[in-house]
């Protein structure tokens, strides 16, 4: 009998064991991103930008040069890499702490200026590293280490959508939101982390995709309740799809 | 190309890209401005790049990834908004990176005001952000120093792989003199081969990163920064003495605050009185060696800062006891006059006795 190979680990990533909990999609996010990289065949021409957050170690993980960005700042540290080496393609992996709280700022000036970077914006509702506060994507009602009584609106105010609000600055040439909930979520996801390097490749202007995540670990539930928990909670508060390619189309 | 007159901040901002540094990314705050303004202007010119970032957070953090690439990368601001640079600048250390920072010192706390003052010599010269690190610091007292000293700035940072502060006050900033740009010998500085601009080169995989969880690492790394920080001790002190070799009195001082108290010497010495100046050039490392070849010999010396006393701790360290240590500084922005320094000369040193 032969053995066919249907999956392989891809050269997207190193040999490094990751260090992410069981049931946590972030593992899954890397993959994808690292099959996108391999399959562009880019890999060698990237510089990644690492932030802070459980993903604090992806500059172990990701084949290809990579820096560590303070908490927030990735966006301007990949300023500063894209526009001295401006033929190489430059990624930020944040977590939404990192990305829609300390780091707003640093994105949405980033995408004003149409930075030709990408932002994988990964999405889990919380603050996964430093044990589960409340994030500006925290839902409302959500209970957190910082809103035990669940998020309300009339104290800690509502939910920060990024994608639609990036989407209004011109800068952006590709803002989707996916969900890595089920395979066909996470193919799609793919296929929009593809999209977004592309209309980097092609010098169009700022590019992100948010993936909404599961972080079992501090919502209290067990994997397979998380992805349960995505697909009912999270996806109907931050709904899926494009909301802007600039190139038209969806 | 002969002399040309040229404001403080605009002789920075060209020494710079004389020296090579064609990325600049900051962010506005008087008085540095226009060196801001100057660099919009002039790295279009040699093919570099220009960028007004959001923040001052944004411009180190801007600086952080340039300087990842390999290149010579600059940023400047003045005192609020070197506040908040600090992060970046830990990251620097932390993470081995060159790049120059320029701080063209005013008036604080706080907002404070835009007028000259020395008040962020702690900030700079005791590391300043989180962690155990010091940064080399320039302090050029004339507008033709700085054209030195920004160029020199540049090869220390690679020379370390560390950033380096240059630092000015309003007034230096803003004054006018004339300068003259000579040839620039640039000495042979280490290869770059840390730096990430993509594995296609030679197929190495290189990360820049400040983080490690491990606690033993972590000091070992800490170790290794630590003897780097002693090495650009040994090496990179710079200082100007002045009529110290029979003096009973010696001042201290930097940056403009010196060249006023050199003229409150003048008119000393046409007194009588044995007085001469230390000059910090570089404030960290702090000069200990000309402290140390007077002071069993001297009856004291004066500190005299735009401050509230903060390099008269470094003086009293290197003085360590030996003889008397006084002080006199103005804050908020006001700038000490050759007259008041004088009468505290005379103060201190019981005046002319013959
Ligand atoms: C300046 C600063 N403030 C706070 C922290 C602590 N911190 C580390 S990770 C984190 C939150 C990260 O959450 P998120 O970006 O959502 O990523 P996740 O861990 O959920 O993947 C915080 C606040 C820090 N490292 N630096
Ligand atoms: S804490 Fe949450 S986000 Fe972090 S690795 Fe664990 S499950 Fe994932």
């Amino acid at each position: 009998m032969t053995m066919k190979t249907v999956l392989k680990k891809t050269n997207g990533l190193t040999d490094n064991p990751t260090h992410y909990c069981p049931g946590c999609t972030h593992g899954v996010i890397h993959r994808l991103v690292g099959e996108v990289l391999e399959e562009m065949d880019i890999l060698e021409d990237t510089i990644g930008v690492a932030s802070v957050g459980c993903s604090v170690l992806s500059y172990e993980y990701f084949n290809c040069d990579m820096t560590q960005a303070a908490h927030g700042r990735a966006p301007a540290v990949a300023t500063g890499v894209k526009r001295v080496l401006p033929d190489r393609f430059v990624f930020t992996y944040q977590g939404d702490g990192d990305l829609a709280s300390i780091g707003i700022s640093e994105v949405i000036h980033a995408a004003a200026r149409g930075e030709k970077i990408t932002v994988i914006f990964v999405n889990n509702a919380i603050y996964g590293m430093t044990g589960g506060q409340m994030a500006p994507t925290t839902l409302i009602g959500q209970k957190t280490a910082t809103t035990p009584f669940g998020r309300d609106e009339s104290i800690q105010g509502s939910p920060i959508k990024v994608c639609e609000m990036l989407a209004t600055l011109d800068g952006t040439a590709y803002i989707e939101r996916v969900s890595a909930h089920d395979v066909p979520h996470i193919q799609k996801a793919k296929r929009a982390i593809r999209k977004a390097f592309e209309a980097q490749k092609k010098g169009l202007g700022f590019s992100m995709v948010e993936i909404l995540s599961t972080c079992p670990t501090n919502w209290g539930l067990d994997p397979f309740e998380s992805l349960e928990w995505v697909k009912d909670n999270m996806i109907p508060a931050y709904p899926l799809g494009v909301y802007k390619n600039k190139e038209g189309g969806k | 190309m002969g002399k040309v007159l040229m404001k403080g901040n605009e002789v920075i901002a060209e020494a710079a890209v004389q020296a090579g540094c064609n990325y600049f990314f900051g962010y506005p705050i008087t008085p540095q401005s226009e060196l801001v303004a100057y660099m919009a202007r002039r790295l279009p010119e040699v093919g570099g790049l220009f960028l007004q970032a959001e923040s001052e957070i944004a411009a180190i953090n801007m600086v952080y990834g340039a300087a990842g690439t390999g290149v010579r990368v600059m940023t400047s601001s003045s005192s609020p908004g070197f506040s908040l640079k600090q992060e970046g600048i830990s990251y620097l250390v932390g993470s081995e990176l060159p790049a120059v920072v320029v701080n063209i010192v005013r008036g604080g706390p706080g907002l404070g005001n835009i007028q000259p003052a020395q008040s962020d010599y702690f900030q700079v010269t005791k590391g300043g952000g989180h962690g155990d690190y010091n940064i080399p610091v320039l302090a050029p007292a004339s507008l033709q120093e700085i054209v030195e000293l920004t160029s020199e700035a540049f090869d220390i940072a690679d020379r370390y792989r560390t950033p380096v502060i240059l630092m000015g006050d309003g007034m230096l900033g803003q004054m006018m003199e004339p300068v003259e740009f000579g040839e620039r010998t640039q000495p042979e500085l280490p290869e770059k081969n840390w730096a990430t601009t993509g594995t296609r080169g030679d197929g190495q995989r290189r990360i820049i990163t400040s983080l490690e969880l491990n606690a033993e690492a972590l000091e070992t790394r800490n170790e290794a920064l630590q003897k780097k920080f002693a090495r650009i001790k040994e090496n990179e002190v710079r200082y100007e003495i002045y009529q110290t070799g029979d003096a009973d009195y010696i001042m201290v001082a930097f940056g403009t605050v010196a060249r006023i108290t050199m003229n409150a010497i003048h008119k000393a010495r046409q007194q009588g009185l044995k007085v001469g100046l230390i000059r910090p050039i570089s404030l960290w490392p702090f000069p200990e060696k000309p402290f140390i070849e007077t002071r069993d010999r001297v009856k004291g010396y004066i500190s005299v800062e735009m401050s509230a006393g903060q390099m008269v701790e470094d003086v009293r360290l290197a003085v360590n006891g030996h003889a008397e240590v006084d002080f006199y500084g103005r804050t908020g922005g006001v700038v000490p006059t050759q007259e008041e320094i004088y009468q505290k000369l005379l103060s201190v040193t019981g005046g002319i006795t013959v």
